[in-house]
């Protein structure tokens, strides 16, 4: 291991589902947040309640970086059944740390790593009475062990705890026995600390720790929805949990008998189907609405989808993704459904996407995709994913503009309605091929038919081809318009190598992070690239210029049959072999070393070509 | 159908209800279903029923599915809104409309395949929830539009137009309905206008998921003989078992039922129903006897028809989720922003 690993490096814990480990991990992670020093925190965790393998992994980064680098410094290996792998992932100069209750097979012992054992197990059977008590304080003692391993600040662990357990002082108590056993018996047998240590900064002031589907949620409630259905499915559930309870603590109010009046209204629904169907019921009714959900339940909302495509009903549906195809890998991550949603349903149609990258942007695009949703009459669908979703992120507080107003876009009013000679549900009357919308109940003249079925401009039904085709031919155009309305793809000009490079990288939501690492990586070899981030489909023309600007153009997404780039190709028509695609579809969140080893090939490759 | 465009003009001895609407207003464009089907005197029986109600056109929300009952919300109250959805999903166009705006009034049409198969889910969960709708069946034992398929609803035994007979036992809504939990269960025919524009008079009264099983034959596919949804068939075998009476919170009591002789409910709107037992010993108030009741005669070949189970305090999807009284649809954004201080503070526990 290099010397100096001060605030820069990895600890992988691997632990047994349903001991309490997200609790000691989250532990850790937060004191090193609270000594000022950024940090990644990914949770590998497997679909089940108790009993199967699961990981945790906190990278520790000076520099503020994202992502993953994709390498382990420092394994705490506390499953037995895991632990010939975990070692193995190890690479030389890391460090073992693991429970010596039950001394390890010679076979498995490695001479190129330190091996730290502390018999926590043995420490907390005998220390704790309970037999819940002794699983779970032994993940508190190798929080303790690495307070002293690591040079973890006690007083900031003392003072979570204190936090986490304000009105239970039998907790706190075990809990600083549990950190107090661990820390000594590290203090008392190895040399404290490690290479890999921590030393307090100032990175972390003005930064929160928290999860996409937590502001996701938070930014529907700032957003104005009030009516959310919805179906459980991993990884989306927790975002509507967020919803739900914001909502309980800012949108309720108190009748006369001190009864809660809540102005929202939450929704489980039997089905994906009826979720949908429930948005579209309370957004044609002048709710903004949304669901949330992953890859299985947008197969099951397709024909709603077209449905609302085509009749224009305006629709959030936040969207989880994880590993398909089928039930896939649940509680892995994945940009897969990417086409799917883009296209859903039969039929032409052709829906609006946002990419979140992050928890801010998870914020910021739920504001977004009503705004989109309500101004452009037609479903947004936010393809977030169980990385964005579900681990913990460092981002910047989330500010708030006052000034915020939702756009609830063109709906004729009681007062428009009686000064009009007749309403037209599918006009254009403003040209840019979005109709004016009515509500029920407001008026008689606003009165008409929402119909999946053919209709003409004036949303009487339709069997005459020309009618029909006119109708769609708008939705085609509405499309462009789309495109202009949607966030802008961010363009970041490469570092100045002192030539010009003719390749790009092109790329969506949470591969960014890595991909800003694996720059400033290969800027230090000497490669710059410049890197183009889509924020929305239907795309923006800067994407197609951007392209052109190019002989080759990297498209870097998560999934297997680079869908990003079929798009690219297919809607901006683009000579499939300028667009080369780099795919992490693993199930883990794309690392640096990922982008950095991939790039490096395929410029060596070229340099070697040029040479010749 | 018709090919022929009803003409405009309104004649001025037509009686006006409270707010000074003829029928006329209460209608929609012109049907285009076969000449006789039941599913237009359906129609015509909820225009009827609205208009006595003096509801305005446009405080009605119409929803439906796919199927020939599904069209027909574009022939009657032609002021309302209307949704016609994807097959079977009615219910829950249904259920968000009412999350969105609980001030309107709902009502579903639907049939036997949108319902009872495709549907059968939405429909079971829409009663769990109990929705505050009136949900209109119209049963026919075929799916008419794809040319006279066995639905859900058919009688086993009941025959095909070109003779097969339907092999698998029926779905019977009113059963379903009353064991899930619906709390206004009716079944009508819709040859019997007397019996149904009162009946969808209680239903939209209730406070909650109103299921009308209308009998609505239909004569292109399924009127003919060995039919058991047929109009000859359905007139013979039918029994009124409770003639349900529908008075107004402020009305006299002018109807054909005279108090003391029958048994009333109030409605959650001040709206009384006023039951004749035609059938001495039925209690449409209790669950477990309406259910063999209804058994017992489907047993004998009997449609037992009426209003058959109410609950009267029956509390409906907003009372159960606490919802605010008014639309939120009509909550001002103001009120749903949190605001900056809020989210600080929100952001304080994420340190």
């Amino acid at each position: 291991m290099p010397d100096n690993r001060v605030n820069d490096f990895v600890i992988k814990v691997a632990n047994v589902n349903g001991t309490g480990s997200a609790s000691a991990n989250g532990l850790l992670m937060k004191s090193i947040f609270r000594m000022g020093i950024p940090v990644v925190g990914k949770n590998f965790f497997p679909s089940n309640i108790q009993g199967l393998p699961t990981w945790y992994e906190i990278r520790v980064t000076k520099d503020g970086y994202t992502c993953r680098t994709g390498s382990t410094d420092i394994m705490v290996a506390m499953n037995a059944e895991t632990y010939a792998d975990d070692l193995k992932e190890l690479p030389p100069g890391g460090v073992l740390l693991y429970d010596s209750t039950w001394p390890r097979k010679d076979l498995l012992q490695r001479e190129d790593v330190t091996v730290i054992g502390i018999p926590f197990s043995a420490m907390c059977n005998k220390a704790f009475d309970s037999a819940r008590a002794k699983v779970l304080m032994k993940n508190v003692a190798y929080v303790g062990a690495l307070v002293a391993l690591l040079d973890i600040e006690m007083e900031v662990v003392e003072n979570l705890l204190k936090e986490t357990f304000a009105s239970k002082q039998h907790l706190m108590d075990s809990n600083m026995q549990a950190i107090s056993m661990g820390y000594d018996y590290a203090m008392e047998h190895f040399d404290c600390p490690l290479n890999c240590r921590l030393e307090r900064m100032d990175k972390t002031d003005g930064y929160v720790m928290v999860d996409g589907n937590t502001t996701a949620g938070l930014g529907s409630v700032y957003a104005g929805a009030t009516v959310v259905s919805w179906y459980p499915i991993t990884p989306s559930t927790s975002l509507i949990d967020a919803y739900s309870l914001f909502c309980k603590q800012l949108r309720t109010d108190k009748d006369d008998n001190d009864e809660p009046v809540n102005n929202y209204c939450v929704i489980q629904a039997e089905d994906e189907l009826a979720a949908i169907g429930m948005v579209l019921g309370a957004n044609w009714n002048g709710a903004r609405a949304f669901t949330s959900t992953s890859g299985p339940g947008i197969s099951l909302m397709s024909e709603f989808l077209g449905l609302a495509y085509y009749a224009e009903i305006p629709a959030v549906i936040f969207d989880v993704q994880r590993v398909g195809p089928s039930t896939g890998m649940p509680t892995r991550t994945q940009q897969c459904d990417i086409t799917a949603a883009a296209y859903a349903s039969h039929g032409d149609t052709r829906h609006v996407l946002l990419f979140p990258a992050d928890p801010t942007e998870c914020f910021e695009m739920a504001l977004n995709a009503f705004d989109l949703a309500e101004r452009l009459q037609t479903p947004v669908i936010v393809l977030s994913d169980l990385d964005i979703g579900m681990n913990d992120w460092m981002i910047p507080e989330i500010t708030w503009d006052e000034s915020y107003q939702p756009d609830r876009g063109k709906v004729y009013d009681a007062e428009a309605l009686r000064d009009m000679d007749k309403f037209y549900r599918y006009l254009d009357v403003d040209g840019d091929a979005i109709p004016w919308r009515t509500l029920p109940g407001v008026d008689p003249r606003g009165a008409y038919f929402v119909r999946g079925s053919g209709h003409n401009q004036y949303g009487g039904y339709t069997e005459k081809s020309d009618e029909y085709q006119e109708v769609l031919d708008r939705l085609r155009r509405k499309s462009d318009t789309a495109a202009t309305l949607a966030p802008a793809p961010v363009i970041e000009k490469g570092a100045d190598i002192g030539a010009e490079t003719n390749w790009a990288v092109i790329s969506i939501g949470s591969c960014h992070g890595a991909i800003v690492e694996a720059r400033d990586r290969l800027a230090a070899d000497n490669v710059a690239f410049d890197y183009l981030r889509i924020k929305a489909f239907p795309f923006d023309p800067s994407v197609a210029e951007f392209i052109h600007r190019f002989d080759r153009v990297f498209v870097v997404e998560q999934n297997r049959d680079a869908q990003l780039r079929q798009m690219l190709s297919n809607e901006l028509e683009i000579d499939p072999a300028k667009l080369i695609p780099l795919l992490s579809y693993d199930g883990m969140p794309v690392g640096s070393d990922f982008i950095v080893n991939a790039l490096s090939a395929e410029t060596a490759q070229q340099q070697t070509a040029n040479a010749s | 159908m018709s090919f022929i465009a009803k003409p405009k003009i309104t004649h001025p001895g037509l009686p006006r209800n409270e707010i000074g609407l003829t029928v006329r207003d209460y209608e929609g464009s012109m049907s285009t279903l076969c000449a006789g089907c039941g599913h237009d005197s359906v129609s015509s029986a909820i225009m009827q029923a609205y208009f006595e109600l003096s509801i305005e056109p446009h405080r009605v929300a119409k929803v439906s599915g796919i199927g020939c009952s599904s069209k027909t919300p574009t022939y009657f109250l032609g002021g309302a809104h209307g949704f016609n959805s994807v097959h079977g999903r009615m219910p829950s166009i249904a259920t968000g409309a009412n999350a969105a705006n609980r001030e309107l009034q709902y009502i579903g049409v639907s049939g036997d395949g949108d319902s009872l198969s495709i549907g059968l889910g939405q429909f079971a969960h829409a009663i769990r929830r109990n929705v505050n709708m009136i949900y209109m069946l119209e049963n026919n034992g075929v799916y008419g539009l794809t040319k006279g398929q066995f639905s859900a609803s058919a009688d086993k035994g009941s025959k095909a137009k070109k003779g097969a007979a339907n092999a698998y036992s029926p779905i019977d809504p009113v059963l379903l309905a009353i064991s899930l939990g619906c709390t206004f269960v009716a079944r009508s025919f819709s040859g019997d206008k007397d019996q149904l524009v009162p009946l969808i008079k209680s239903a939209i009264s209730h406070s909650g998921f109103a299921l009308l099983d209308v009998i609505s034959p239909c004569v292109t596919f399924n009127d003919h003989e060995g039919s058991t949804k047929s109009y000859a068939h359905t007139r013979e075998h039918m029994r009124e078992t409770v003639f349900a009476d529908y008075i107004g919170a402020h009305e006299e009591i002018l109807t054909r039922v005279e108090p003391g002789e029958a048994r009333q409910v109030t409605m959650h709107d001040g709206s009384r129903v006023s039951f004749r037992h035609v059938d001495e010993s039925y209690d449409p108030t209790d669950r477990i006897a309406a259910i063999s009741y209804i058994e017992k005669h489907r047993a004998e070949g009997a449609v037992v028809t009426g209003l058959l189970y109410v609950e009267e305090s029956s509390e409906d999807m907003h009372s159960t989720l606490g919802s605010a009284p008014q639309a939120m649809s009509d909550i001002p954004y103001q009120k749903l922003n949190p605001g900056a201080d809020a989210l600080k503070k929100i952001q304080s526990r994420w340190k």
